[in-house]
């Protein structure tokens, strides 16, 4: 069971930060560090099986490969601001950590302009031209 | 597949032991090299992290981006 793993990790993790916050804040912000990217390693090579099955899924229902690809960057670009963003925040920069959410959001929308230009282009062309 | 846990042990035991040497040194009133101690100490922790750090931005990078 993976998440007993994750779950007992966590738990040291929040033991360790407790003991270390009042020693060294740097380091005890170190270790919140380490432990998100060890969690997210682990996620990570599970989100790898998902997205085959996707991929394999779009090509049998003939899907663009481009908006297959489109969708995993903006999937990739969510998890990492998150990541980012809550590192910040625990590091006590609210306002970085607002900038990091924006960044990210601006990101996903500037990818997702093809599929938008896409979409209009298409509600266009059903509007009967008088 | 087992969690690399160990790395977590390592850093909380490297911020414990230094914040001890850093403790010792100022008693002795050695208060530059308390000072250099703890910033040696924490380049250390920052390399073993940023080693872990371009592992994850690599993964990231060959899952969700296809750019290798």
């Amino acid at each position: 069971m993976e998440i007993i793993q994750i779950v007992i990790l966590g738990l040291i993790a929040s033991i360790l930060y407790i003991i270390l916050k009042d020693v060294n804040k740097a380091f005890a912000f170190f270790l919140i560090l380490i432990t998100g990217i060890i969690i997210f390693l682990m996620v990570i090579r599970q989100i790898t099986v998902i997205f085959q099955l996707i991929e394999s899924l779009g090509e049998k229902a003939n899907v663009n490969g481009m908006y297959m690809t489109t969708i995993l960057k903006i999937i990739g670009i969510a998890y990492i601001a998150e990541l980012g963003a809550n590192l910040t925040k625990d590091a006590g920069l609210n306002s970085v950590a607002t900038k990091i959410e924006l960044a990210g959001k601006i990101f996903i929308l500037l990818l997702a302009i093809p599929i938008i230009t896409a979409v209009i282009e298409a509600i266009i062309s059903f509007i009967p031209s008088a | 597949m087992a969690i690399d846990a160990s790395i977590l042990f390592q850093i909380a035991g490297i911020g414990i032991i230094v914040a001890l040497i850093h403790t010792i040194l100022k008693q002795m009133g050695k208060e530059e090299i308390a000072q250099f101690a703890t910033l040696v100490g924490f380049i250390i922790v920052m390399v073993i992290v940023i080693n872990e750090l371009s592992d994850l931005f690599q993964q990231i990078k060959s899952v969700f981006l296809f750019q290798g």
